[in-house]
């Protein structure tokens, strides 16, 4: 007979409401397994898109999404040029705020060369741009339909949404926009005609609006990405950064301290639960001592006595993770960033669960174990 | 078996000099001293005294959970204790050889009358179905209908017909209750010692019961009195020799118990 069982269906709404309020607990620490999952996700989907083998920044710079690299433009027609190198795009990258039904909307902005690499790939609707002026795709995550105008940079030029993607945000969490060079060029680094005229009046020239912030590099299928990244460093004075890397750069470098906070505050929420499970599971055994001393005093075994603690300690944890995971599905599509559970992280979390279930029964058992028989003789 | 012949038939409890101290020195307490006590099969024996005179351990000693100090008990023939050793699996003879009644039914609040009986079968390696199928006869054998209702659903005396069932679910040779009738009106009391009486005779269990209830004094075969630890006196009570096969002739002077022909509903008639 599984006493354990037993206990709980006799104690059921008890039983229930325990293991929601540990559900809700186990929730969090899989709502924040999937925030962190989800910022990786988001910070390496832009360049995991571009499909670039290399990214030629600014040399003693670790490209565009780590630190600013600003080189000539010029440069993309110089990489081209080279051997190894099937295709090559100038690409901005620059944060953006609009205004769309009277609410802020930020978007990471990248500027590219219309048929080179850097535009958006998976539209979900509309289409690529097609213009060398005023259009835009967007990811639908920014909340801006097809077709809608919003107004963008210093002189608030109108620029149409043509095409959408979707799950395509930056590493801040902000969702991506493309428009061409020329625009982005122009709303980074245009100076209004004001202080064009002061910059000549004190004699400096006028800053140049023809800087590009990287150049992707597409090699041929037989070409050597470190060969060419040699050769890029040692002939064109600049830094070629392979995709690997720079996807390196952007987790250790640019969201390093979100996952380290996220890992940290994970580690407390488990430390909290695993408390409070142990905490349960220890009560739960204090209001049964006394059925415990009957049950050892009528000739049952220790290990009766053990498993009915253990085996409700991991029903209650393995409800509580059942619960917690049905709640962040259910949730997940509300939170601002996206929330991306992983089976693997799944897999860690109900290991730590069980864990934690047989460690916090640990106090129990030794509790139950250590009853004396004679007690269940105590009157009342 | 040749009930004319009664020394070949082992005591089920037998007691012999059993003393039981705790702590030591100043704080040594003598909560037993030199017992010797006999209980035979069948016989129901009482055991009375004041508060503290050492009546729960001694039944504690018998129903090994405390190890005596000194002295030699055996039960159902079986040495226990002989001064130095004490026997080892202690558990499976409390499971199998000795049934309990507490003064307070202690049933598993989280199981029902069925599995609180079955649930003792299976530690004692019956097989799950089997178990609940003999649970249910002993629930019908003691007249409860309420099989499925749990202790907190049953009345008092509901409760301790569950308890009793549950303590010769495995066919014990030696019933221990502690204040079987405390918790109970007279008639309720004198059920359960009906129930208790018809028991030892049809099992051939010895029954010893701790009590207060001068109630139910004249239906003990012998009531042993305890004062400080000791024994203080042994009252005898009459009864057939055929039922007592440990004990000397004498003319029954209880109260009537019914036969073993009435039936279980006569025995907890009343309730």
């Amino acid at each position: 007979m599984n006493l354990a069982l037993r206990d709980m269906r006799r104690n059921k709404l008890r039983f229930a409401l325990t293991t929601f309020g540990v559900g809700m607990l186990i929730g969090v620490v899989i709502a924040m397994s999937g925030i962190y999952e989800g910022a990786l996700t988001d910070a390496l989907s832009l360049p995991r898109s571009l499909q670039a083998d290399l990214w030629v920044v600014q040399p003693r710079t670790f490209g565009p999404f780590a630190e600013p690299s600003r080189i000539p433009r010029d440069t993309r027609e110089l990489i081209r040029r080279m051997p190894g190198v099937a295709a090559a795009g100038a690409v901005t990258y620059q944060t953006v705020q609009t205004v769309s039904q009277a609410r802020p909307v930020r978007l990471f902005l990248e500027g590219y060369e219309i048929g080179r690499p850097g535009g958006p790939r998976s539209l979900i609707a509309g289409h690529g741009l097609t213009e060398s002026h005023y259009q835009i795709v967007v990811d639908a995550s920014s909340g801006l339909k097809l077709g809608q105008t919003v107004p963008l940079g210093p002189y608030r030029d109108l620029y149409t949404v043509v095409g959408l993607t979707r799950g395509m945000v930056s590493s801040g969490g902000d969702p991506l926009g493309w428009v061409t060079l020329l625009d982005a060029q122009a709303l980074q680094f245009a100076v209004p005609p004001a202080l064009q005229r002061r910059e000549r009046a004190s004699g400096r020239t006028a800053p140049t609006t023809t800087d590009i912030n990287a150049v992707l590099v597409r090699l041929e299928p037989a070409a050597s990405p470190v060969e060419v990244s040699r050769d890029i460093a040692r002939w064109k004075h600049l830094a070629a950064v392979p995709e690997t890397e720079e996807e390196r750069y952007l987790t250790s470098f640019v969201i390093q301290k979100m996952q380290q906070q996220l890992g940290l505050f994970m580690g407390i929420l488990v430390t909290v639960s695993a408390v409070i499970i142990t905490l349960i599971i220890y009560t739960l055994t204090m209001d049964k001592l006394r059925s415990i001393a009957t049950l050892k005093f009528i000739g049952a075994p220790d290990r009766v006595i053990i498993g009915m603690i253990v085996q409700q300690a991991l029903a209650l944890g393995l409800s509580a993770f059942a619960i917690g995971l049905v709640l962040i599905e259910e949730v997940k599509g509300i939170f601002p960033r996206r929330v991306q559970i992983e089976p693997r992280d799944l897999l860690i979390i109900l290991g730590i669960v069980i864990l934690v279930c047989f460690g916090g029964s640990v106090l129990g058992v030794r509790a139950a174990v250590q009853v004396n028989p004679a007690e269940a003789l105590a009157g009342g | 078996m040749d009930e004319s012949a009664p020394s070949t038939r082992p005591p089920r409890i037998e007691l012999r000099g059993v003393s039981k101290h705790f702590g030591r020195a100043e704080t040594r307490v003598d909560a037993l001293v030199d017992i010797t006590l006999t209980v035979h099969p069948g016989e129901v024996v009482g055991l009375r005294g004041p508060s503290g005179c050492g009546k729960s351990t001694l039944l504690n000693t018998i129903g090994c959970v405390t190890e005596p100090s000194s002295g030699c008990m055996q039960l159902d023939g079986e040495p226990i204790f002989d001064g130095r050793y004490l026997r080892r699996d202690l558990r499976r003879l409390r499971l199998t050889k000795i049934g309990f009644i507490f003064q307070t039914h202690n049933l598993l609040p989280f199981l029902n009358a069925t599995e609180n009986i079955s649930e003792a079968m299976e530690l004692a390696g019956t097989g799950h179905a089997e178990a609940r199928e003999r649970a249910e006869a002993l629930l019908d054998y003691f007249d409860m209908q309420q099989m499925r209702a749990y202790p907190s659903e049953l009345s008092g005396g509901m409760a301790q017909r569950v308890a009793i069932a549950r303590a010769i679910a495995n066919n014990p040779h030696i019933i221990l209750a502690d204040e079987p009738t405390a918790p109970l009106d007279s008639a309720r009391a004198q059920a359960v010692m009906n129930l208790l009486e018809r028991i030892a005779r049809d099992k051939e269990a010895a029954v010893l019961v701790v009590t207060h209830d001068e109630s139910i004094f004249h239906r003990f075969d012998r009531l042993i009195s305890m004062r400080d630890g000791k024994i203080e006196g042994e009252e005898v009570r009459a009864r057939p020799a055929s039922t007592a096969p440990g004990m000397p002739e004498q003319p029954r002077e209880r109260m009537a118990v019914p036969s073993a022909e009435r039936g279980a509903k006569d025995l907890v008639a009343g309730h």
